[in-house]
């Protein structure tokens, strides 16, 4: 208990660490997840079979290995990002978005076929369909997935603490190797780091969840 | 062949811009793919490094490698192979104690305890195996799988379990049978099925997680990989052929049981509506993911959908036909609050079911 006092500053400077990166890497792979979503809906065949590809692979790869593209493969071309969160950030981006860009759609794919008729059969294009009909309802649907995204999101952050990134993880091998007979303190503190960024998300999800729910 | 509602069947005007297009897009791709291999070439991507393949430098042999490879996805499988069983095994106890325990403690402990080890990065769980139970890499590996994955199956479970009708469990007590009985002769075979599309996809993920092994020093593929290259050396240089390699192991076999899901998942709801004498006729929900709907999975029904003549047999997913039964009004309007609420379980449960 006294490591886990005395070692705080180690825990917190982890617990902010893995906070603005699961921040910075959210926002951006909820703006690419839903270019991608766009992609994928899109009347545009080439576009289409992109964003489809895109999703399709990242899904099935698993994230260490695109961790370690960036690490070891990346600087092999002569494209060298800045090691620890950079490329954190990147690797991190690339994955989530395909999963952004799944809940985005499935979101659309909730939304009732007779709405996208009733906007075509007042005249709509596919874009005012989309953005005035659609979206707005599939956003709604969308919003406790994409929450889970968020949370899955947190907890992958840790794989950076394989390719030389501090963040809580990282902190805990460190502080294990260090005090090795308060392990398991160390590890339930750090966990209730982690369970303070995922179980406020959990609470808001369910909420919306029922909310929409309702609605519906 | 429009795939989806939302835009219409082309007319000639539209056809002449989607022609427009798609040649604008597919030349924009071409051109992007054709200066990265490019760039690829000029950084001598496709040089003699292939050879590492066919023919390693240092006196080694290429069967010597790829026996090395085979040995890391050896390891690889042996760890998921390990984990999955034990995973499912404690993910089911767990989700028939949350169900069929009269005792409200030993539930509730059974929430936290699921709740608990699935907010947890799987990391963590196999750092904690490793550095302070000190086990070796492949059980740590295994640990953190099996603590993680087990805590998500009975998530899935008990997703599955609530989205049944109430009148199974009803059944089953009212003929004399105990919670615990009802839950593992009636419900638990239900709700296994319809979630087996769930569960299979929750085996992906396991399966991609073992390669968080390399971070805890187990030698599966990647680490395999990362000896490799760095024991022929040459700064990296033979990195991209051993990656692309690997890569494209993980994700031809993701690949490969990601659709067996999709197959069990249309299996299912085909033949599940079709009526096998003793089926009911509705279990909860059809698939995790709501299928109705716009821009999805191209709707098969499409033009004909709500035509009687040619949609005849069909069922669009987004307009059910109901089942109507004599006396059922009362009944109808109760199992379509519990469709909705199935619905959103079964969402639950899907999304627990996914790692990302």
């Amino acid at each position: 208990m006294t490591t886990f006092i005395e070692e705080f500053g180690a825990i917190w400077g982890g617990f902010l660490a893995t906070l603005s990166l699961t921040a910075l890497s959210g926002v951006l792979s909820l703006a690419i997840g839903t270019l991608l979503a766009t992609m994928r809906v899109s009347p545009v065949g080439p576009l289409r079979t992109v964003g489809t590809a895109y999703v399709e692979i990242v899904r099935n790869t698993p994230l260490t290995l695109i961790f370690f593209g960036f690490v070891f493969v990346l600087p092999t071309l002569g494209i060298v990002p800045g090691l620890g969160f950079q490329t954190a950030l990147l690797a991190l981006t690339l994955y989530t978005s395909a999963f952004v860009c799944e809940a985005l759609r499935s979101g659309v794919n909730s939304v009732g076929i007779g709405q996208a008729e009733a906007a075509r059969s007042i005249g709509l294009t596919f874009g005012q369909t989309l953005s005035q009909v659609v979206l707005p309802q599939a956003w709604r649907t969308a919003i406790p997935p994409l929450i889970s995204v968020l949370i899955a999101l947190t907890k992958n952050t840790s794989v950076a603490a394989g390719f030389a990134y501090m963040e809580l993880v990282a902190v805990q091998r460190t502080l294990m190797t260090k005090h090795p007979q308060d392990g398991l303190f160390i590890f339930f503190g750090i966990a209730v780091m982690y369970l303070a960024i995922t179980i406020p998300l959990g609470i808001l999800a369910s909420r919306v969840e029922k909310k929409v729910a309702f609605a519906r | 062949m429009s795939a989806s509602v939302l835009y219409d069947a082309p007319g000639p005007r539209a056809k002449r811009l989607d022609r427009t297009l798609n040649w604008v897009f597919s030349l924009a791709l071409l051109a992007v793919a054709g200066y990265i291999a490019y760039a690829f070439a000029q950084r001598g991507v496709f040089d003699d490094r292939w050879k590492i393949l066919t023919d390693p430098p240092k006196n080694q042999e290429a069967i010597t490698v790829w026996r090395a490879l085979g040995r890391g996805l050896g390891a690889t499988l042996t760890a998921a192979a390990i984990a999955a069983p034990i995973a499912i095994a404690a993910g089911s106890a767990v989700a028939i104690v949350r169900r069929g325990v009269t005792s409200t403690l030993t539930r509730r402990a059974g929430t936290v305890l699921v709740e608990f080890s699935r907010g947890l990065p799987v990391l963590m769980l196999m750092f904690l195996a490793k550095l302070v139970f000190g086990w070796s890499p492949l059980w740590s590996v295994v640990f953190g799988l099996v603590v993680y994955n087990a805590a998500v199956v009975a998530e899935i479970l008990r997703a599955g379990l609530a989205a049944l009708p109430k009148g199974q469990r009803e059944a089953g007590l009212s003929i004399g049978l105990s919670t615990m009985r009802t839950t593992l002769l009636i419900e638990l075979p239900q709700a296994v099925r319809i979630m087996l599309p769930a569960l299979i996809s929750q085996m992906v993920v396991l399966l991609k997680d073992t390669a968080l092994g390399y971070i805890v020093a187990y030698e599966e593929l990647l680490r395999v990989i990362k000896l490799n290259r760095d024991y022929f050396g040459e700064n990296g240089r033979y990195t991209i052929p051993l990656f692309v390699v690997g890569a494209s192991i993980y994700i031809l076999i993701n690949l490969l049981v990601s659709r067996l899901a999709t197959f069990i998942e249309r299996r299912l709801r085909e033949g599940g509506s079709r009526g096998k004498g003793i089926e009911p006729p509705e279990i909860g929900p059809t698939g995790p993911i709501p299928q109705s709907g716009v821009g999805g999975p191209a709707r098969e029904e499409g033009a004909a959908a709500g035509d009687p003549v040619f949609a005849a047999g069909r069922r669009p997913e987004s307009h059910p036909i109901p089942q109507r039964r004599p006396g059922d009004a009362e009944e109808e309007r109760r199992r379509d609050a519990l469709n909705s609420r199935a619905e959103i379980e079964a969402n639950r449960g899907r999304r627990g079911g996914e790692r990302w």
